[in-house]
């Protein structure tokens, strides 16, 4: 036996110790709260007192204020979408939500600037010694306001703008302002519109034309108090030829009453650029998550969405890509595991809007105990366009016969000028599955938590290495909680 | 040092399937179960492995002088009992590399690991002695084998696991003379006083290949006779009509 033949099956990636320390996150190191202490609290409830309130402590101009205030208006005249989507959504009570609470508006650059309660959240998260180990910048943001923030110098220095909403609309606003709501328009949804109406922190982030960032840039979501709406916005303009990597982690403690995380994400590939974003989504059992995500792709540019949720009370979430220029590629690629009590409705959008542009649809999800997956999917074609490919492909596992998964795939196509191909499967975790591995040792969590990577395997290589080894923690952990 | 099966009755949903079995496999010792279909020498196996399905609604199994029978499956496999599967699962996109390694990691005191350079070298070997391509390791567990290359597979695990009591249900089955050999091969070189054999099998062929010590006849529900090798090769001449009880 000669030691080079081990090199022949190469084991599972190994990862040092640092890099694995630092991406330890788990559902108990998430499950946490600091004593509430804002010096900015826009009070319960939402009027347009509260917008002014955001607006004021934010100092912002006219034009923001007055969006935010015709927002409201559209989000007040916007049915909920209970038509098509779960009555679950009528217990969101409004009326009793915190619309923006912040200890300061300014993050700081330095994580000695931060207050120790906030500094240690993060560092319970490990977000410090992530940004240490692999990240070329990081924003944390603490409820409604980002604590810290900060960019490699090197990069700075090359024209990367990596701020908030505020700052990117205060200090670049000639950058940022002719995309703003331009790929999401607050009627969008109903959503789309309320975050257009109370929106705070989240990344504005401009790579300037040419630049292929190396390392990604992370952005952390920390919801710490109760009844409280944390409402993100974020804009990345990723400009001619230039490559970027975003990726956003979020938690929340788990509290007794409803909490509603409602982003808008808005992501801008100009020619040849590509745009990455990463999301590995933790959320406690009480949180409503309904966020809007939407790039839009100019001519040979390429958006990846990489989206995974985990946790949650309900998720609807449906990135999306218009594939604007000739030759643009729009991918997304999702895993939900909705474990009992939890409901990811999630899926995609794709717009083609150009010839020759191609998008790819991978989705996969588990749904355990009386979990609920929804997939639903939207793939448009026009007739005027040429050339164009979709590959869509919807996976569900099902474990124990209680849970539910649903798919809804939309596929128009107009014209013969055209590839498409769509594919579902359903497939169960069986009693004699599990039987099988126990018989050989392992506890039901550990079958199942198998049975589970087993299943996502090929999609979680498409993870950055360091979120890969996180998200198969993530799992580990919610199928052994799911054993009764 | 043995397992030792007193009056066992067990059921599925309302049917009693083991109508008082007693049998005694002491370390060291193999021995051959032989039986028609359905007259419980499946249900036996899952029994003693422990599987959900079966209510064991009287009498006992003790392993080394413990009570079996509180304890889960995956309990029993840890404390030592292996099941070679008549149809082994499939677990899609778990490579065998990693299911094993798994497996073993459960063997293991909580927050230890198992040194990956040691495992993969023990692995190989074991791979080698059952003509086992290398390209096995990075395939799925059993997704898309061959009978006999399933097979082959549950016998690497259990050389694998190196368990005190291995049970080999109808392994022989679907297996051609060349895979019958090699799986034999396997199961020899697995031998041992520290170690004791239940092969089930409808024929004689395997256990030209494995010798037992005891060959034990099963019909429904019960062991109706035990002898050494030569009642194998009685019942293969003679099938098994003539040890049916007079009533039967």
């Amino acid at each position: 036996m000669e030691i080079e033949d081990i090199a022949e099956t190469p084991a599972p990636q190994e990862i040092d110790q640092e890099t694995q320390d630092a991406i330890a996150i788990d559902r108990a190191k998430g499950d946490f709260t600091v004593p509430e202490s804002h010096e900015f609290d826009a009070g319960v409830g939402l009027n347009k007192g509260t917008i002014d309130y955001i607006s004021g402590v934010k100092k912002e101009k006219d034009w923001i204020r007055e969006f935010r205030h015709k927002a409201l208006d559209v989000f007040w005249s916007k049915p909920m979408p209970t038509n098509w989507a779960t009555k679950d959504l009528d217990n969101i009570e409004f009326d009793k939500i915190r619309y923006y609470l912040a200890n300061a508006t300014r993050p700081t650059r330095s994580w000695d600037e931060v207050p120790d309660d906030i500094k240690e959240t993060f560092e319970r998260l490990g977000i410090p010694q992530q940004e240490r180990a692999f990240l070329a910048g990081v924003e944390a943001q603490f409820d409604s306001e980002a604590a810290y923030s900060n960019v490699k110098e090197d990069l700075e220095k090359q024209g990367v703008i990596f701020v908030n909403s505020t700052e990117g609309l205060r200090e670049h606003e000639e950058i940022f302002r002719p995309y703003f709501g331009k790929v999401i328009p607050t009627g969008d949804n109903k959503f789309s519109a309320l975050n257009s109406a109370v929106f705070s922190g989240g990344s504005f982030i401009y790579i300037p034309k040419g630049l292929k960032v190396k390392q990604p840039l992370q952005a952390y979501f920390r919801i710490n108090s109760e009844n409280f709406g944390q409402f993100e916005r974020t804009l990345i303009i990723a400009d001619e030829g230039s490559e970027v990597m975003y990726m956003e982690g979020c938690t929340a403690p788990k509290f007794e009453t409803a909490t509603l995380h409602s982003a808008v994400v808005e992501l801008v590939a100009l020619k040849g650029a590509k745009i990455q974003y990463v999301t590995v989504q933790n959320w406690s059992a009480n949180v409503f998550n309904l966020v809007t995500k939407r790039g839009v792709a100019h001519e040979n540019a390429e958006i990846r969405w990489i989206d995974c949720n985990i946790g949650s009370r309900l998720t609807m979430k449906y990135p999306g890509v218009v594939m604007k220029g000739e030759g643009a590629r729009g991918e997304v690629v999702s895993i939900a595991l909705a474990n009992d009590g939890q409901h990811q409705d999630t899926g995609a959008k794709m717009i083609h809007a150009a010839d020759n542009t191609t998008s790819n649809v991978v989705s996969k999800s588990i749904s355990v105990g009386k979990g609920i997956s929804t997939y639903r999917g939207q793939v448009h074609i026009p007739k005027h366009l040429k050339g164009c490919k979709n590959n869509t492909e919807c996976d569900a596992l099902l474990i124990n016969a209680n849970s539910q998964t649903d798919t809804y795939p939309a596929i128009t196509v107009r014209g013969n000028q055209h590839v498409t191909q769509h594919e579902a499967s359903v497939s169960q975790v069986s009693q004699e599955m599990l039987f099988y591995m126990q018989q050989r040792g392992l506890s039901e969590g550990e079958a199942m938590s198998l049975a589970v990577n087993g299943f996502v395997n090929d999609l979680v290589s498409e993870f950055p290495m360091e979120y890969s080894v996180e998200l198969k923690r993530l799992i580990d952990l919610e199928m052994e909680g799911s054993v009764g | 040092m043995s397992i030792i099966i007193k009056d066992l009755h067990a059921k599925i949903g309302d049917t009693e399937i083991l109508k008082g079995v007693n049998l005694e496999i002491p370390k060291g010792e193999i021995h051959a179960i032989m039986g028609i279909n359905g007259s419980g020498k499946s249900t036996l196996s899952k029994v003693i492995a422990g599987h959900d399905d079966y209510e064991v609604t009287s009498g006992s199994i003790e392993m080394d002088g413990d009570d079996i029978l509180e304890l889960d499956v995956d309990e029993r496999s840890r404390n030592g009992i292996f099941l070679a599967f008549q149809y082994p699962m499939e677990i899609p996109g778990v490579s065998n590399a990693n299911f094993i390694r798994a497996t073993l990691n459960a063997r293991l005191p909580e927050g230890e690991e198992l040194d990956a350079v040691a495992y993969y070298k023990d692995l190989y070997a074991k791979m080698d002695s059952l003509e086992m391509d290398r390209k096995f390791t990075a395939r799925a567990v059993n997704e898309g084998f061959s009978g006999g290359e399933k097979k082959r597979n549950e016998i690497l695990q259990m050389a694998m696991l190196q368990p005190k009591y291995c049970i080999l249900d109808e392994t022989d089955s679907g297996l051609d003379i060349d895979a019958l050999k090699i799986v034999s091969k396997g199961v020899n070189s697995l031998r041992s006083e520290e170690r004791g054999f239940l092969i089930i099998t409808h024929y004689q062929r395997l256990l030209d290949y494995i010798k037992p010590d005891v060959v034990h006849v099963m019909y429904d529900g019960q062991i109706i006779k035990s002898g050494g090798p030569e009642l194998a090769l009685e019942l293969e001449e003679k099938g098994y009509d003539h040890l049916k009880p007079a009533n039967a």
